[in-house]
Parts: C-alpha cells; sequence; structure tokens
C-alpha cells in the first residue's frame, strides 16, 4: 500500500460524488492526475470545482456536514479510508487558497511554523531561504524577514503561501483559483512560477480564466453543472490540454472555450 | 537489491503512511476542553439537585405543606406559617412597576436609536445606556432609597409613603431594565428587513407610520421576547429590592408600604447566621427552587420567541 | 368612473399625520432623554451624599491634648504613644500593644487609635453636598442652637485615607481597605475558575463540538445559565462550596487552622461561586471572539497539515485573544459589583482583619455598601455613597480598559 512507485497516477478519483447535507454538489467523478504536471479544473462559476479540489485533500470536511461517496486515492491508497488521518493526507497535498491568507505573523514564522509543527528539527534559516527561493520570493523579502507577512502585496502574499504549502515538501500543491485576484503581472509571476514548481511536485489547480488553463496547464478537467436541470457539477470532459482547446470531443466544451457559453 | 534502489530513485517523500497516529496531547486536550463545556450542564445539574434536595426536605419539615403554602397569605416562620402569598405579591408589585416603567421607555428608545437617530446620534447614546446597564445593583438600591423614596414622600405626603416602600424599588429597577429592553428591541427593529421599510415609504408613509405600523409589528415576537427577559431579570433582581422595598413579609398591594419580595427575603434571611437544616435554611432553597423554575420557565419561552422570529426573516 | 369615485374617497391629511409623527419624535426623544436624566441623577445622588457638613462632639476636646501648645496633629508618633498610655487604662494599652507592638505602628496608625480611643468623636448630624453649599449658615445656626459643644466640618468623606483605612465600626474613621481587598481576592478566584474553563468551554463549542443534539444542549444550556438569577447562585454556592465542600474552602484539608476563617465562609467559597456566576458570560464572549476569527486563518493552517489543536493554540487563540480578554473583562465587572449571591454564601458582617490567605473570612466594596446602607443613620449613608465611588471608579477604570484593549486589538484582517 505504501508503495507509491507503483501508481502512474498521484490522485485518482472512482465514481466520487461530494454532498453538503443532502445536496449532491459534485457528481461521479472519474479523474487521474498525472505526476509532475500541471492539471487545470475549468468551468463555470458555481459548478463544483472548488468542492472537488478540496476533496483531494479532505478540506471538505472542515465544512459543515460535507460528505463523499465513491473514493479519492494518493498514491493508490484511498484518503477516506477510516484509518486515514485527515492532517496526514494534508502534509502530503498541500493548498494554495483564493485570497492570499498568510498568517498574521512574520514572513519567517509563517514557514517556521509551518516547518515546525510537521518536527523539522533541522536549521530553519535555511528551510526559509530555500522555501522562499522556490517561490521566487526570496529577493523580494529577504531584508524583511521578521516582517509581518500582510505586509505584502497580494502576489508577495500568495507565493508566500506557496513558500509556506512548499516548505514542507508536499507530493501535490493544490491551487484554488490562486491569481483570481492578483493584477496581471502577479498572476503572470505565479504562472511562471507553477511551471518551475511541476519539476518537482504535482500541481492540479482550479480556474475560471481558460487563457490561464490553456497557457499554463498540461491537462484539463472540464467541468459544468449536469445537464438535467440539475443543480450538481460534473466533469464532462478530461484530456491534455492542446485538445481540449483545438479539438474537445464535448459539444459543451467547445461552447465554452470558444466563449459561445451562456 | 535492485527493487531497494528503484524504490531509492522514485520515491520522493519518504515512505508514505497515511494512518492515524494516536495524538495522545491533542487526545487529552481535547479531553479537557470538551469538561470544559460540559460544566455547565454540571451546574444546572447541581442547582437542580441542590434546590430540589433541601426544597423537599422543606416540605417534609413538621407543619410545612405544600397545598398551605401556595394558599395561604402569611409567611411566618417563627411559628410555623409558609404561605407564599405575600412574597409572591411584592415580587409581582415591584415587577409589575418595573415593567410599567421599562417597557414604554425601553420600546420609545429602541425605536428612536433604530428608526430616528443618525449614526452619529445612536453612537453617543448606545455608550450611556451601557454604562446604565452596567452600574451594580446595589448602587440602584441606593439610589431608590436616597433618592426614589424622599421624591415620593415628597409627592404622595410622608404619612402616605413609608420609608420603605415596593413603589420606589419596582421604579428604580425599570430603570435598570430598561437599557436591556431598549437594546434588545432595537437589536429586533433592526433585524427587520430595509426592504419592508422602503415599501412602506413607496407608498408615501411617513416615518412614524413606517415606525410603528411597519417596523413594529414586523418585530413584534423580538420584542416579546424582550419584554420576557424584562420580567425574568425583574423577578430575581434582588439588591434594589433588599435595600429599598422593605423586611418583612407584607400581604398588600399598595406601593407605599414596605413589603418583602423572594429574593429580598432570601437576602434577609441569610444575612444572619444561618444553620445547616434548619428552616430557614431549607426555606431558601425552596425558594431558590421556585425563582429558578420561573425565571428559566420565561428564558426559555423568549428563547424559543427568538428563534421562530429569525426563521421569518433568514 | 368607479375609479374616480375611490379617488374622490381619499381624505388626505397630510398636515395632520407630519404634526402626529412629530410628537412622536419628540416623545420618543424624550424617552432617550430620561435614561440620561436617570444616570446623571444617580450619579449626582452619590455625589450629593459623599460630601458635607459634618456636626461631632468629642469625648475629650482636642485643644486639651495639646503639650505645650503643639496640637494633637502635630505631635510626634512618641508623644502620641505616651498620651495612650497615660489616658488608656493599663489593660486596655496592653492589649493594643499586644494585638501589634506600638514600636511598629506607624505614627498615623497610632494617631488614629488616638481619635478613637480618647478624643472620640461621635458623629450628631450629617448634610448632604447640596445644602452644605446653599444654606450653609443655617446650618451653622442649628448646630450652635442644638449642638452647643459640636465642632461643624465640611468633610469629604471620600478621601485616600478612607481608601486605606479598615473596617471600622466608628463612622468618622471607618474606610474600606478590608473590602477592597476582599473584592480582589475574591475576583482572583472567579478568573481562577472562569476564565480557563469559560475559555476551553468557548474552543469546544466553536472549535470541535460536532453539530449534535448534545453539543446542542449544551449551547441551549449556556444561554439560559445566563439569565438565572444571581442570588440562585448564592444559594448553590451555599451548598456546594460552602457546605458540601467545607473542608476544601474551610483550609481544613490543608491542615490549616485558620482563627478567621469561617466554617467555609470564605473569600474562596465567594470567588468560586462568582466564577460560576460569570461562566456563561465569559463563555458567550469568548465564543463570539473566536468566531470572528476568519476561516481563511483556519483554512491556510489546515492546509499545511497542521492539527485542530495546532491550529487552534497558534491562530485561532491569539486573534481571538483581545476579543476573550475584552469580554473576560466585562464578566469581571459584573462580578465585581455583584452583593446578593455573597450575602446568601455568606459575608461577614464585621471584620477587622485584612484577607490574607483564600481561607480568609471576606467582605467585599458592595456588601460593604449594602450593609452601610441598610443602617439608618445618615453618616453611615454618606460612607455607602463614598464607597459607592470607590466602585464605580474601580468599575469604570476595567471597562476603559477593555475598551482600549478592543481599540488597540482591532480586527487586522
Amino acid at each position: 500500500m505504501n508503495n507509491n512507485s507503483d501508481h502512474k497516477y498521484v490522485i485518482e478519483t472512482h465514481d466520487l460524488d461530494i454532498y453538503y447535507g443532502t445536496f449532491k454538489a459534485v457528481t461521479d467523478v472519474n479523474l487521474q492526475v498525472e505526476r509532475n504536471a500541471i492539471t487545470a479544473i475549468i468551468g463555470p462559476s458555481g459548478c463544483g470545482k472548488s468542492t472537488l479540489l478540496r476533496a483531494f485533500n479532505r478540506m471538505n470536511e472542515l465544512y459543515a456536514n460535507s460528505s463523499i461517496r465513491g473514493d479519492v486515492c494518493f498514491n493508490g491508497q484511498d484518503i477516506y479510508a477510516r484509518e486515514v488521518d485527515p492532517v496526514e493526507v494534508r502534509y502530503r497535498v498541500g493548498m494554495v487558497f483564493q485570497k492570499p491568507n498568510p498568517f498574521p505573523k512574520s514572513i519567517y514564522e509563517n514557514i517556521a511554523w509551518t516547518a515546525r509543527i510537521h518536527g523539522y528539527k533541522g536549521k530553519m534559516d535555511e528551510i526559509v531561504e530555500s522555501s522562499l527561493h522556490q517561490a521566487a520570493l526570496w529577493d523580494e523579502v529577504k531584508d524583511k524577514l521578521h516582517q509581518s507577512g500582510l505586509s505584502l502585496s497580494g502576489g508577495q502574499q500568495q507565493r508566500l503561501c506557496i513558500a509556506r504549502a512548499i516548505s514542507i515538501q508536499p507530493e501535490v500543491i493544490l491551487m484554488d483559483e490562486p491569481a483570481s485576484a492578483l493584477d496581471p503581472i502577479a498572476t503572470l509571476k505565479i504562472e511562471e512560477l507553477m511551471q518551475e514548481l511541476k519539476k518537482n511536485y504535482t500541481i492540479v489547480i482550479v480556474t475560471h480564466n481558460m487563457q490561464q488553463a490553456a497557457r499554463a496547464s498540461d491537462y484539463t478537467a472540464m467541468m459544468m453543472l449536469s445537464r438535467d436541470g440539475e443543480r450538481s457539477g460534473t466533469v464532462i470532459e478530461f484530456d491534455e490540454t492542446t485538445r481540449i482547446f483545438t479539438n474537445p470531443k464535448d459539444k459543451r466544451t467547445e461552447d465554452y472555450v470558444t466563449g459561445r457559453f451562456g | 537489491m535492485a527493487e531497494l534502489t528503484l524504490k531509492k530513485v522514485e520515491t520522493k517523500a519518504p515512505a508514505m503512511n497515511l494512518r492515524r497516529k494516536p495524538r495522545w496531547g491533542e487526545m487529552i486536550i481535547q479531553g479537557l476542553l470538551f469538561f470544559s463545556g460540559f460544566f455547565s450542564i454540571l451546574i444546572t445539574l447541581g442547582i437542580v439537585y441542590e434546590l430540589g434536595k433541601e426544597a423537599l426536605l422543606f416540605f417534609q419539615m413538621p407543619g410545612v405543606d405544600l397545598l398551605a403554602t401556595v394558599t395561604t397569605t402569611e409567611w411566618k416562620p417563627h411559628v410555623n406559617k409558609f404561605g407564599i402569598w405575600p412574597l409572591l405579591t411584592s415580587t409581582m408589585m415591584t415587577t409589575f412597576i418595573a415593567m410599567l416603567i421599562a417597557i414604554p421607555l425601553g420600546m420609545s428608545v429602541a425605536i428612536y436609536l433604530s428608526e430616528y437617530a443618525t449614526p452619529r446620534v445612536r453612537s453617543t447614546l448606545k455608550p450611556i445606556l451601557e454604562v446604565l446597564a452596567g452600574i451594580p445593583t446595589i448602587v440602584y438600591g441606593y439610589f431608590a432609597l436616597t433618592f426614589m423614596t424622599p421624591i415620593l414622600r415628597e409627592i404622595f405626603g410622608r404619612d402616605v409613603v413609608q420609608i420603605y416602600n415596593t413603589g420606589s424599588a419596582g421604579l428604580v429597577m425599570g430603570i435598570l431594565i430598561l437599557p436591556l429592553i431598549s437594546s434588545m428591541t432595537e437589536d429586533a427593529l433592526s433585524a427587520v428587513p430595509r426592504s419592508l421599510r422602503e415599501a412602506a415609504y413607496g407608498v408615501g408613509a411617513t416615518k412614524l407610520e413606517v415606525a410603528v405600523q411597519i417596523v413594529v409589528p414586523a418585530a413584534l415576537s423580538g420584542i416579546a421576547a424582550a419584554i420576557i427577559v424584562g420580567i425574568s431579570r425583574a423577578i430575581g433582581e434582588t439588591m434594589i429590592v433588599a435595600v429599598a422595598a422593605g423586611a418583612g413579609p407584607n400581604f398588600t398591594f399598595s406601593p407605599f408600604v414596605g413589603a418583602e419580595t423572594i429574593t429580598g427575603h432570601i437576602v434577609r434571611i441569610s444575612g444572619g447566621d444561618l444553620s445547616y437544616d434548619s428552616i430557614d435554611y431549607n426555606s431558601i432553597f425552596a425558594l431558590g427552587l421556585f425563582l429558578f423554575i420561573i425565571t428559566l420557565t420565561l428564558n426559555i419561552i423568549s428563547q424559543a420567541i427568538v428563534r421562530r422570529f429569525r426563521e421569518v426573516y433568514e | 368612473m368607479k375609479e374616480q369615485a375611490v379617488v374622490q374617497g381619499f381624505a388626505n391629511d397630510l398636515e395632520g399625520r407630519k404634526r402626529k409623527g412629530v410628537i412622536w419624535h419628540v416623545f420618543f426623544q424624550i424617552s432617550t432623554v430620561v435614561g440620561i436624566i436617570a444616570l446623571i441623577a444617580l450619579l449626582l445622588n452619590v455625589i450629593d451624599g459623599a460630601f458635607g457638613y459634618v456636626a461631632y462632639e468629642a469625648r475629650v476636646d482636642p485643644d486639651t491634648l495639646a503639650v505645650n501648645g503643639t496640637p494633637i496633629e502635630d505631635q510626634s508618633k512618641e508623644q502620641l504613644v505616651a498620651l495612650l498610655q497615660s489616658s488608656l487604662s493599663s489593660g486596655a494599652y496592653n492589649k493594643l500593644d499586644k494585638e501589634k507592638p506600638f514600636a511598629d505602628r506607624s505614627r498615623e496608625e497610632v494617631y488614629q487609635l488616638v481619635v478613637e480611643r480618647i478624643i472620640r468623636p461621635k458623629v450628631v448630624q450629617v448634610w448632604k453636598l447640596w445644602p452644605s453649599l446653599t444654606q450653609a449658615d443655617q446650618i451653622r445656626a442649628t448646630v450652635e442652637q442644638d449642638h452647643p459643644g459640636a465642632e461643624l466640618d465640611f468633610v469629604s468623606w471620600l478621601t485616600t485615607d478612607f481608601v486605606t483605612r479598615p473596617q471600622s465600626s466608628e463612622p468618622l474613621t471607618a474606610g474600606v481597605r478590608t473590602a477592597i481587598l476582599g473584592s480582589l481576592w475574591t475576583i482572583l478566584f472567579t478568573i481562577l475558575l472562569a476564565f480557563p474553563i469559560g475559555v476551553g468551554a468557548a474552543i469546544y463549542l466553536e472549535e470541535y463540538a460536532a453539530e449534535n443534539w448534545f453539543n446542542r444542549i449544551i449551547q441551549t444550556n449556556i444561554n439560559n445559565l445566563a439569565g438565572v438569577p444571581s442570588i440562585v447562585y448564592g444559594i448553590l454556592g451555599l451548598a456546594i462550596f460552602v457546605r458540601a465542600l467545607e473542608a476544601f474552602t474551610s483550609g481544613k484539608m490543608f491542615g490549616i487552622v485558620n482563627l478567621t476563617s469561617a466554617n467555609g465562609r470564605t473569600v474562596l467559597s465567594a470567588g468560586f461561586t462568582l466564577g460560576l456566576l460569570v461562566l456563561p458570560i465569559v463563555i458567550i464572549n469568548a465564543q463570539e471572539a473566536i468566531r470572528a476569527v476568519p476561516r481563511s486563518l483556519r483554512n491556510a493552517s489546515f492546509g499545511v497539515g497542521a492539527t485542530k489543536w495546532q491550529t487552534v493554540w497558534s491562530h485561532v487563540l491569539p486573534n481571538a485573544m483581545p476579543g476573550i480578554l475584552t469580554g473576560t473583562i466585562l464578566a469581571i465587572s459584573r462580578a465585581i459589583g455583584e452583593t446578593a449571591p455573597l450575602v446568601v454564601v455568606g459575608a461577614s458582617t464585621a471584620i477587622s482583619f485584612d484577607p490574607s490567605s483564600p481561607f480568609s473570612k471576606f467582605t467585599t466594596l458592595p456588601i460593604q455598601i449594602y450593609q452601610w446602607t441598610s443602617r439608618p443613620q445618615d453618616e453611615f449613608r454618606s460612607l455607602a455613597a463614598a464607597s459607592i465611588l470607590v466602585l464605580l471608579v474601580l468599575l469604570l477604570s476595567l471597562n476603559a480598559s477593555a475598551v482600549l484593549l478592543r481599540n488597540r486589538f482591532s480586527r487586522r484582517f
């Protein structure tokens, strides 16, 4: 079970349904996330993209009476199995949120605290520096490491959140519209950073920005509310990004990526 | 060997184990937190058990019986007379007088703050009312005795108004409860959706018509809840009546003579050295239980009303 | 045609409606003003009682105690001790010396003894501030006529001496030090009980409790407890802390046999009783503060794989703490002003010793006010007024610190 090399896909879902109480928000998702690649989840707002993403590291459990049916496997292991600790899952599958949410502590502490709770005993300065380097933030903050994380600009805050996420070296980083609150230049920086990060990490990103998905991702999952008037979302097409954008199989995908979708 | 090497190359993170590890520290802390939450239940159980137990002992004492307690009008412990009515009527008197002041004034203040006052006026007036609510009740007791009573005696005559009287205590209690009623009523008024007011203004209603005929009826259940909480507070209020309403049970409906309320009686009886298992000792538990049940019932009714009210607008 | 008729049916008396509006507007405004007037009247009434003329007669005229032209006020400690020795019976003098050797007493204390034991002023009449200001001549005339030997002084009952002097049955030398210390001791134990349990319960309900019937009962129960009359808590405290846990609250359990402790009617019992009383308030306020911490912060922490307690301890609590402290201070000021439960628990009517341990007898500031207010003599009412001022100043500074705390740390998100 612990042998993750057997598994081609880092994350796989099988017939995944996600509920809030009795409301089924996401229906019947079968998805395979490729290792060291960027997988984008696109679709109109309210179709359950973020809900699906949160199910990948059990963040959805923090919302009142959310539950799932089907399973989500991380390296072949069902993360919703009884004996699995969600804390361990989130340790391996990190998350970056829509709105930058650094801890109201110093830049240094944002990373040091994260490393410390996972029992990091090495040189703290080193892990802070290397994390900030990887997040392409070091040069901008190296002189003010002890200022509050909240004193940074929005784009810098988001990169700090990325640095924080990678400081504990997860396998997967989930990104929930990480650039939607940022200006175009900051957005570009995040996208460049993602390309850099995918050498070492697997990235799943939710975005409502199709250009971003086309530019930055390797695979794309198209989500939409299921047809028959239900308010439940599902993945209608999943393929390599280039094929989704040039030669989609589903008419609805085509309408959406060409901007004809209402 | 070959397999091992292969693994080493392909595995990036340390061998994965998502299994739950026992986190003892977390479990102990969670246990402590749960105990803290549960502690409040223990308080309630303690109140019910202790008061119930001693109240039961009280009714088992020779010369005490429940029927006589609820039907007779003399409370004289030294001759074994335990008719609760004199204590009850004076409690009702002070509460009634207090509400006579607190309901109209409290509601007017709430309507003024919620519908008329500018934000600036409101932000100055509200803290003042909060100060009024934060003054210890013993200070109100002093106020009743040294300010309100002399005024009443001046107005109605010294031979009419006794030094200790329920009227003065009730009036001052009304001032004490005013901020409570006004702030709860104001919450209820401000929960009425703006669209309702706009609808009324849209058909040409005046400010008064909107406030009194649209907003107040819409907030009626919240206002009712406020009034019930006010009554409950008045019934349980102790120091004002202990200082100003007089010592000694007195079966009367005159606001100008002294009469001891339930709370006032408990305070006076326990002021001396109360010996355990005496009839006085047990009687305060019976009275306390009575108070607890009444105020608890009122509070539960009030909360039920508020809950229903919320369902309508949210 | 029909519609036309309906339109004609309107008799819109806009003027009348407006007039009515103005009248009620004024009425609402007046109601609000009444509240403010009540507050002002209350404060003025207290101030009125705390200052004014006092006529008193001394058993021994202080002027006769002057030595070589040095008035009694300016004499040294040694002179005063000698005076005591010569004026009191040797038994009484030795008794005083045994209580606390004269060598250890300060000049002020000795002077106070001289006043109490030799001069022994007795108040014959007091006047409130307003008559003292407006009818001074009349008062002087009355005193000269009715009490020819009496001294008439304009006094402030509230002085620094009043705050630092111990309790006494003599109005002119009584103070509230014992009561203030009693209040502080009591509040210490109130905080020790209510703060940890209150914050713990709030964390449990906000962060841990699942949405189920059991936790709903806990929450409802807390809301209900907040509305239970304080005197009921007093009765509970009497049954639990004073009686059932006497061995603990009187200190017997710890082998402490304190002569000043009275069968569990101690500072400890009083503090815990008030702790139970304010616990629901602390919980409700702390819950509000914890709820105000944004969800994004919790997400950030859980997102990097923190456990629940790591999240609560490192992020939720530090950010909720100003709110929690503000709420706790407000709850504490409620406890400081409480009287009724402490009367039931068994506050002492007269104690001459400052509380010195959890197992001491106690009185508190509100209890002291209650006892002085209940005395029929006007001079005790004046003492009550002065102690009310002390209590209000104490509460005011507590509330001010709560407001400061709230403003200083107001939302950083």
